[in-house]
């Protein structure tokens, strides 16, 4: 039987789409809609507070992993829903798609790893 | 003499315009955009962030506008668009068995929003507090 990369493409797709599940609505609220809200001080996103909370090697690697996950997941959709879109050169868009995920994550291991 | 085949004639950019079942199919798909941005937008503020104090609070200020707080709301809308489909099939996608039994769907799904709620409060008192 010919062997395909699928099942490892099909399992990061759907690990990264649950974690999004479970934790994006709540990041969005605390990171962009709490503070406007007046649910949270100002403080929680203080630059202090928050490499008080990212120093840590644990933390470090949760928030890596998290964002990994969720990054491909989109990627990988996107480049799904642009041949749904009427897009047909899939190798474009699938280099379009791949290659921010890339980036992103490379941007994120400087970050990280400069904390 | 071969009969032509029937092809259905759709438009290829719009064909989700057509009903309110593929416009939901549309809009499932097209939150991993929404997601995707912000997710970029995270990974920019912690790279700031990594730079010191002055370039993140620049970026915190950037992201602060009506602008950023407009993204954040419909992105916002687009996450729970995207959890409330992405629970609606895990009984299809991961049947359970309970002494030979089948889990009613209802059951699995609502396992899922009960540790959605479990996930949400945990974050917000470990980040907000």
């Amino acid at each position: 039987m010919a062997r395909s990369n699928k099942p490892i493409v099909w399992g990061l797709f759907a690990a990264g789409g649950t974690v999004a599940a479970f934790i994006v609505p709540v990041l969005i609220l605390i990171t962009c809609l709490g503070v406007p809200l007046g649910l949270l001080s100002a403080d929680v996103l203080s630059y202090e507070h928050l490499l008080e909370l990212l120093q840590h090697p644990l933390s470090k690697l949760v928030t890596f992993a998290v964002l990994f996950l969720i990054i491909w997941h989109a990627a990988h959709r996107m480049r799904i829903t642009g041949h749904d879109l009427g897009i047909r050169n899939d190798t474009l868009v699938a280099f379009v798609c791949y290659g921010v995920a890339a980036a992103g994550t490379l941007l994120m291991l400087v970050a990280v790893f400069g904390l | 003499m071969t009969r032509r085949p029937y092809i259905r004639d759709l438009p290829r950019t719009s064909w989700w315009l057509e009903q309110p079942r593929y416009i939901r199919y549309m809009a499932r798909e097209i939150s991993a955009a929404f997601i995707g941005i912000y997710v970029l937008l995270l990974i920019t503020g912690l790279f700031r962030l990594s730079q010191g104090k002055a370039a993140y609070e620049t970026f915190l200020a950037s992201a602060e506008g009506p602008v950023g707080l407009s993204f954040a709301v419909i992105a916002m809308v687009f996450a729970i668009y995207h959890t409330y489909t992405w629970f609606q099939v895990t009984p299809k996608a991961m049947p359970l068995m309970f002494a030979g039994k089948r889990v009613p769907g209802a059951i699995i799904v609502a396992a899922h929003w009960f540790g959605f709620v479990i996930v949400s409060a945990a974050l917000w008192l470990l980040v907000g507090s």
